[in-house]
């Protein structure tokens, strides 16, 4: 039987776990009395659903519809004036949903609070950024990353990937070396989605190394002087290339751009 | 815009001069040597003077990110050498930080001070390679090759220690690998000596008072501290714009809180401002670095944490003791786990605020890494400091900025 690869989560695995393994938690602080978080924490009030300290930071579980509000009052009455991070985490193999945190800074009293929601599958948060202009960008990057919609962003485009991107690279489901239209994007764009089978996969890449070719660069992983022959008895292929680069358009026989 | 893109014909996509009004929009970048990097600037002029700036990025992306969730802790930190690929150490420090804060350790005492030398000869270099660049930008090319040869003086020192000159990976999680090499003590006090002499005789004695750059500088690129901080300026661009807070102090880490140093703050809020800002934070650099020195020699010789269920035993332990190499195979093979958590740990890079957001379910990959870094929101601001400023000015306020953009894309 083929071995079993959930399709909702295509990351790195660890190849063998103790069945009886259970991981043990960072130490989660209560919010102790008088101090700078238990004035925060008064002040958000019943918005809160849950708050603890982690590693020295209040975190602060809230709704998240409610996100402009918390924030406008941290950062009004609290003095919260900076939003150092903004971003979110892929649950939805789990929950079917995604986790956003804000990372706040308060310079005066030096210490950070992290604003924690969730939020379904297609839902849309509201955009922070008449609160904290860093927002911009980070709520760019997100939507870019993971597909999550910013409801009055001011710009609310790609960042970071090309505008006509298909797939966002961060979710769970994306495969690290990238999805089909990763792989074939330049040959989309350059010469139109009919010419993948002109090209073929093994031109596809021109960075990609030969098996046997060790004149240019010898095998990754596998390194073995100049020139040596590697082959094993095999018989050697030419190497081909590609034709869209070495063809002459007007002398060859095969005309590649039917459409004109 | 009369002349669409398409396969075969050419596009100038630098111009485009048919519009209805007056203004024109030019395209700085990626590939303009002003810009740092790849950072590609859609601005619209109105004559000389900018209307609109549209800062567009992603042109160096290499999904950091995403490889963090798909390698193991310790394969990961190798690859934080591209993040700030000036100063790679501080990367790699913010890192494993935080994957130590996550796993509750700490690294020993002359691990301790070693690393905290590394990211200071970091912060000196980095500075440097701004003062640079900038110098260069605004047309000071003098100082561009003198910063430069005491800054390869620098990468000499990183490289007596770790062997490379710009990636170092010069910390583990939980310590650092090696121990100074024999002499490097005394080197780093010469070099302390000499980035103190030419700081204050060649370039402050260049520029500080330089009509020309006192015109180029002055004035240009004003950020109000408001601004700065809803912005999320961080390091010398928030200090630049009189807010005082610098990480090492107020939040301190490592060994800042033992050593004796201050604060530099510029209240003119301009790019002149921060260049003294620059110089005088390689001053106290190289004063930290002169109180680190008597403290390694009272160290005890350990550079690893002990903590076996996360970090591999000393070599001579792996060779000697069974135990210890079965734990190592395990920990080489399947890497660490660390306990279920998240962590978020801010660091003081010379670039600014540079931390890591760590989201651990306990597996031996991360299950989400996001890095904070201070590049990425100071190329945010320029969509909105380059407006109403000159085109003459706008490198000047880019090289102002000092962005990297290995972090701003990662």
């Amino acid at each position: 039987m083929r071995k079993y690869t959930p399709k909702d989560n295509v990351q790195g695995k660890s190849y063998y776990t103790d069945r009886f393994w259970v991981a043990p938690r960072v130490p989660r602080e209560e919010v102790e009395e008088g101090s700078h978080f238990e004035a925060v924490v008064n002040a958000l009030g019943n918005q809160i659903k849950e708050s603890y300290i982690e590693v020295g930071q209040l975190v602060v579980h809230i709704d998240a519809s409610e996100n402009f509000s918390v924030l406008k009052t941290l950062r009004d009455e609290c003095g919260y004036k900076q939003c150092s991070e903004q971003s979110a985490v892929d649950y939805l193999a789990q929950d079917g949903e995604f986790e956003l945190f804000y990372q706040l800074l308060n310079h005066t009293e030096a210490k950070r609070v992290r604003v924690v929601c969730r939020i379904k599958k297609g839902e849309a948060i509201e955009s922070v950024v008449p609160l904290f202009k860093s927002a911009n960008f980070a709520e760019r990057e997100m939507f870019d990353m993971f597909g999550i919609k910013v409801n009055n962003h001011p710009y609310l485009k790609r960042i970071i990937m090309p505008d006509d991107w298909e797939g966002h690279p961060l979710l769970k489901t994306y495969p690290l070396h990238g999805d089909e239209f990763a792989s074939w994007y330049e040959v989309d764009k350059i010469f139109g989605k009919e010419y993948r089978d002109i090209i073929g996969p093994e031109n596809r890449d021109p960075a990609k190394i030969e098996r046997y070719d060790t004149k240019r660069f010898s095998r990754v992983g596998y390194e073995v002087p100049f020139g040596a022959d590697i082959s094993e008895g095999e018989k050697e292929q030419a190497i081909e290339y590609s034709e869209t680069i070495l063809v002459n358009y007007n002398a060859g026989t095969k005309q590649l751009d039917e459409r004109k | 815009m009369s002349q669409q893109p398409n396969k075969l014909t050419p596009f100038f996509e630098n111009l485009n001069f048919e519009r209805d009004d007056n203004t024109m929009v030019i395209n700085f970048g990626p590939q303009h040597p002003s810009a740092h990097g790849q950072l590609r600037l859609v601005l619209e002029l109105d004559g000389e003077q900018v209307v609109k700036a549209y800062p567009d990025i992603g042109y160096l992306h290499r999904g950091i990110e995403k490889m963090a969730e798909n390698m193991t802790y310790n394969e990961f930190l190798p690859t934080t050498d591209r993040l700030d690929y000036i100063a790679s150490t501080s990367n790699n420090y913010a890192y494993a930080l935080a994957v130590e804060k996550l796993l509750g350790i700490e690294a020993p005492r002359r691990a301790q001070v070693i690393r905290t030398m590394l990211l200071e000869v970091n912060r000196v270099i980095s500075h440097l390679f701004f003062l640079a660049t900038h110098a260069l930008d605004v047309g000071a090319m003098s100082v561009f090759l003198y910063a430069f040869r005491e800054r390869e003086f620098g990468m000499d020192l990183m490289e007596d220690y770790c062997g490379a000159r710009l990636t170092h990976s010069a910390v583990r999680i939980g310590g650092v690998p090696l121990d100074l090499p024999a002499g490097w003590l005394e080197k780093l006090a010469a070099w302390c000596d000499k980035v103190d002499h030419e700081v204050e005789h060649t370039y402050e004695a260049l520029l500080t008072e330089n009509r020309i750059w006192k015109m180029r500088l002055e004035d240009v690129g004003v950020i109000s501290a408001e601004e700065a901080l809803s912005w999320g300026c961080t390091g010398p661009m928030l200090r630049g714009s009189g807010v005082k807070y610098d990480i090492r102090k107020e939040e301190p880490y490592e060994l800042y809180s033992e050593l004796d140093f201050d604060i530099p703050v510029a209240e003119t809020c301009d790019s002149y401002g921060r260049y003294r800002l620059y110089m005088e934070e390689m001053k106290q650099s190289t004063r930290i670095l002169r109180q680190l020195i008597p403290m390694y020699k009272k160290s005890e010789p350990r550079l690893m944490a002990h903590a076996p269920q996360y970090i591999s035993a000393p070599k001579e332990e792996i060779m000697t003791q069974n135990y210890a190499l079965m734990q190592h195979f395990v920990l080489v093979t399947q890497g660490m786990r660390p306990p279920k958590g998240e962590v978020y740990v801010p660091t003081e890079s010379p670039k600014g605020e540079l931390g890591f957001y760590i989201k651990s379910e306990g597996e031996p990959y991360a299950y989400r890494l996001k890095c904070r870094a201070p590049s990425f929101f100071h190329t945010g601001l320029l969509q909105e400091i380059l407006v109403g400023t000159y085109i003459a000015d706008v490198v000047t306020i880019i090289g102002s900025t000092n962005i990297v953009f290995g972090e701003v894309d990662r």
